[in-house]
């Protein structure tokens, strides 16, 4: 795999972590960091003339790459921008998004990913990598001009229509094939768009009572289903975006199984709520693929553990007030999530056993990386490897505030909930991005 | 009681003093002339429908003017409401404009709460008169009285609701209110037009056999099939819809002496209710109308004859 | 339902203003005022109707006709005359539940209507009466009696019989009780502990 190449030229001053425990083990140690990369790790290191960030004991995990986030912007920078969303993903402990293609105009061509690419160079404060339409205008009917985006400066190797399905088998056969010679991955929003029309909310129980038109669990895994045996048929790598069934996660089992080249994201959300949530009407609550039940939450994340699905992805969704502040069925599904994700994990996996902090780093940082094929990110934390670092405190708390966060639409469900832990610092190739809630720009 | 936003939010007591409120007005406004009382003077009610329906519309109008409220009909086209503006400054802009009640009809299930939710701590109350697919709650209220002149009591009454409960906001208010009231409900209708979760609702059966219900029934509630449903392959035809769902006099003879047939109207007669049954006197459909006068009263006189909520 | 006592709280001091036999003394003398006063059975005399008003009117309206019944041998028919719809006072308190009204078989066209109700204070509920009376018929004439009068009239409305007059400061509370609602017959004052009253 190639790796995106980033110039190496940066001059940062050189920085010393002091006390910090690499995936939460052992001992604190000191890291040293220089030239983008991590020098030397070990106890009582000198500080010399570097900068000095006391870590009093925060775990140390490689900085978090987000396979999935809407950045808005070009066409809705009234709910964010790249800089807005490119703060809060370095205060999230990101040091890499990929920003979907649902802009307007939509990043279905070279002119767009290479500028949504060199704004979010200039911004600085995480790697932002595009993600390239499939098909063109997300119509779902003509691909992309794939190659070309592949070949531009934004050099882009994940292929989506998020938000849309590429519900035409042929379509989608053809994209799995054709991204074959570009090295690069379709990630599938799979949602079979004839058992979704009108769909509102999870098909259920809750559903039923709010009368709202249900969206069936079997929409999203006849789908997947279609599309590992279509990957396995041409030989060729899927990503499926934002699974939220048990039944999804049964699927990508017996796939796996079977030798499917699939990989496969969870959202923070679909990892800790239920459309028990939905009696307020609230839009807030409103996402799609949408919160599904207590039975597919525990599944989720018994998968996620498992390894049946390989990470964590955010469907940061940015909506502006008047978006989701209107009736259930005007409001645009999405959430916010950069900010929140890491606490999420922690509650919904860490704390209940599910997964320790090398599995953190595992469905944060390293699995995102490889499945996006990014070299320099989801490094071990060792000396050489490139400083992308995320530091967090394990045993705080905190109140989410949607006027804290430093997204430009407020649509966060976790409004008013105390969370536990929290990213105290986030480093991007030896560069402090975010400290203490705060960004250094 | 601030608000009227669903069937399922009204225990027993609250729907039973409705009740009992809205059959003192019937008594209280019988044979009179004048039907006109001053209870509400002064008070403003505002009707804002965002969807056709001049039988509820009506009904709440002629509820409110009978209790001397003023009353000022919004519809969709004749205001801002038509022009884009969005439902939340529409609420806002008529509450701080005087309105004492909005009452709501919206095709947006959660309308009502949302409009709720936006009026809070103003001393608006909002009354909802059809949300989408969610609930219809004076319907199942009038439906209610009805049913409570006829057979008396409701507790232990056997209940079925016959057709499209999967779009029906009439079936889900009713199926709270009659479960809340004590009565047995049998929700019939084929599997297309029943909602998934729908065995979780407090009914007593589901069933897709109607002709196997009637002789144990005390009443027939008939929902309406909208057209756009006969063309979404919800079932084949009109004709076998009407075959295996439709009220007809065959049916009607089997079904108890005593039990009754209501509609929430507009019937598509012919389809899910034969003429002859419609205008039988074992239908209450007249009645139905005639109480969903008495029952809005009666809400209007919860909602706004008492102290306010939003001090 | 009874009007809730408001501001409850505190200890309250009671004392028994009527016993049970005064209440029935009470209720025979003005049966016996209402016979003379309206000179019932006597040619050219109209015909009588009693409406009481609920909740406690109601009972002591059927006691009064059975008392005039009892001394005049004249059935005079009774009613109930709902008043809560007409009332100006509604939002001062929690939704009131209503009372039917029951009008005798005969209507009260043209007739000498007696409103009977257990205390006359303001003056409020009798005008909300009178309006009722408006929108069901066109009597003769109509009449007040009243169990207990306790002043503080706030409109120029005065009562035809009264059973007993008790001048009270506003912060105190009359209580009649009757059997059929209450459980026991009485007329109570109460009020809480340390507040200036006038003296009677």
């Amino acid at each position: 795999m190639t790796a995106v190449a980033h110039t190496a030229t940066e001059t940062t001053t050189p920085l010393l972590i002091r006390g910090v425990r690499p995936y939460g083990e052992g001992e604190p140690v000191d890291l040293r960091i220089a030239e983008g990369r991590i020098a030397e790790i070990g106890p009582g290191l000198a500080a010399e003339d570097a900068e000095v960030l006391d870590a009093g004991g925060l775990v140390a995990l490689p900085g978090f790459v987000d396979l999935h986030t809407h950045l808005r912007e070009p066409g809705r920078e009234d709910a964010e921008t790249i800089d807005t969303g490119s703060a809060a993903a370095a205060l999230g402990g990101y040091t890499a998004v990929f920003a979907m293609a649902n802009t307007d105009p939509v990043a279905d061509n070279a002119v767009v990913v290479e500028h949504v690419w060199r704004r979010g160079r200039e911004v600085g404060l995480v790697d932002v990598h595009p993600v390239g339409a499939v098909t063109v205008g997300l119509a779902g009917e003509k691909l992309a001009e794939l190659g070309a985006m592949a070949r531009s400066s934004a050099r882009v190797r994940v292929f989506s229509d998020d938000g849309q399905c590429v519900a035409d088998p042929l379509i989608m056969r053809r994209a799995l094939e054709y991204t074959k010679a570009l090295d690069a991955v379709v990630a599938q929003h799979a949602e079979e768009p004839r058992l979704t029309v009108g769909a509102q909310a999870h098909e259920g129980e809750t559903a039923a009572r709010l009368g709202l038109t249900g969206w069936p669990a079997a929409a999203e895994e006849a789908v997947v289903a279609r599309d590992c045996l279509l990957a396995e048929q041409v030989g060729a790598r899927l990503h499926v975006c934002h699974v939220s069934t048990a039944g999804t996660a049964d699927v990508l089992r017996w796939a796996k199984r079977r030798g499917v080249r699939v990989s496969a994201e969870v959202t923070p959300h679909h990892l800790l709520l239920t459309d028990e949530r939905l009696t307020s009407y609230d839009p807030v609550n409103k996402v799609n693929p949408p919160l599904r039940t207590e039975r597919d939450v525990t599944a989720l994340r018994r998968a996620l553990a498992e390894g049946v699905l390989d990470c964590v992805a955010t469907d940061h969704a940015p909506h502006a007030p008047q978006d989701k502040d209107c009736e259930w069925a005007a409001a645009r599904p999405g959430m916010l999530g950069l900010q929140t994700a890491l606490s999420v994990v922690v509650e919904a996996l860490v704390r209940p056993g599910l997964l320790d902090w090398r599995g953190v780093a595992r469905v944060m940082s390293e699995r995102p990386a490889e499945i996006a094929g990014l070299a320099d990110q989801g490094r071990p934390l060792a000396a050489g490897e490139p400083a992308n670092l995320a530091l967090v405190d394990p045993d705080t708390r905190w109140t989410v505030r949607a006027s804290e966060l430093a997204s430009i639409a407020g649509n966060t469900p976790y409004e008013g909930m105390e969370l536990p832990a929290a990213v105290a610092a986030t480093v991007l190739r030896g560069r402090v991005t975010a400290y203490q809630g705060g960004i250094r720009a | 009681m601030k608000h009227l936003l669903s069937a399922e939010n009204l225990d027993r007591d609250t729907a039973t003093a409705l009740l009992d409120t809205a059959d003192h007005l019937k008594r209280t406004l019988l044979g009179r002339e004048v039907r006109k009382l001053p209870t509400l003077r002064g008070r403003t009610v505002l009707t804002v429908f965002y969807e056709n329906s001049t039988r509820t519309r009506v009904s709440f109008e002629v509820a409110g003017k009978w209790m001397s409220a003023d009353v000022v009909n919004v519809s969709a086209t004749g205001s801002s409401v038509g022009k884009g503006e969005s439902l939340r400054d529409t609420a806002l802009t008529l509450s701080a404009a005087g309105a004492d009640c909005v009452i709501l009809r919206h095709p947006a299930s959660g309308a009502a709460h949302r409009l709720a939710t936006w009026l809070d701590g103003t001393p608006t109350a909002v009354v909802n008169a059809g949300d989408g697919t969610h609930e219809h709650p004076t319907q199942a209220l009038l439906d209610a009285a009805t049913l409570r002149e006829r057979l008396g009591s409701l507790a232990g009454r056997r209940v079925a609701i016959v057709g499209d409960v999967l779009h029906s906001r009439v079936a889900r208010s009713n199926v709270r209110l009659l479960a809340t009231l004590g009565a047995e409900v049998t929700l019939v209708a084929p599997p297309t037009l029943l909602p998934a979760g729908v065995e979780r609702w407090p009914v007593a059966g589901i069933s897709h056999d109607l002709d196997a219900e009637l002789p144990g029934l005390d009443a027939v509630m008939l929902l309406r099939v909208q057209a756009e449903r006969m063309h979404g392959g919800f079932f084949p035809s009109a004709r076998e819809y009407s075959i295996a769902y439709g009220m007809n006099e065959t049916r009607l003879r089997r079904l108890p002496e005593h039990a009754v047939v209501l509609h929430p109207g507009p019937m598509l007669r012919g389809m899910e209710i034969s003429s002859s049954v419609a205008d039988s006197p074992r239908s209450a459909i007249t009645e139905q109308v005639r109480n969903g006068v008495h029952v809005r009263m009666a809400v209007l006189y919860h909602l706004l004859a008492g102290e306010e909520h939003a001090e | 339902m009874a009007p809730r006592p408001r501001g409850a709280a505190g200890p309250v001091d009671e004392r028994e203003l009527l016993s049970a036999g005064d209440v029935a003394r009470t209720i025979a003398r003005m049966a016996h005022q209402v016979i003379e006063k309206t000179a019932l059975g006597s040619p050219g005399a109209p015909a009588i109707v009693l409406l009481g008003i609920p909740r406690r009117g109601a009972p002591l309206a059927r006691r009064l006709a059975a008392r005039i019944a009892e001394f005049s041998g004249h059935r005079v028919p009774v009613g109930v005359l709902d008043i809560t719809l007409y009332r100006d006072d509604l939002r001062r308190r929690p939704t009131r539940p209503l009372e039917s009204t029951r009008l005798p078989d005969g209507g009260i066209d043209e007739a000498l209507v007696v409103l009977v109700d257990d205390v006359l204070f303001s003056g409020r509920t009798v005008r909300a009466a009178l309006d009722a009376l408006r929108d069901h018929g066109r009597p003769r004439a109509i009449q007040l009696a009243v169990l207990v009068d306790r002043g503080h009239r706030e409109l120029p409305i005065r009562a035809d019989y009264v059973g007993k007059n008790v001048p009270t400061a506003r912060s105190e509370q009359i209580a009649v009780l009757l059997d059929e609602v209450d459980g026991r017959d009485g007329v109570l004052l109460r009020r809480r502990s340390g507040e200036e009253v006038a003296s009677p």
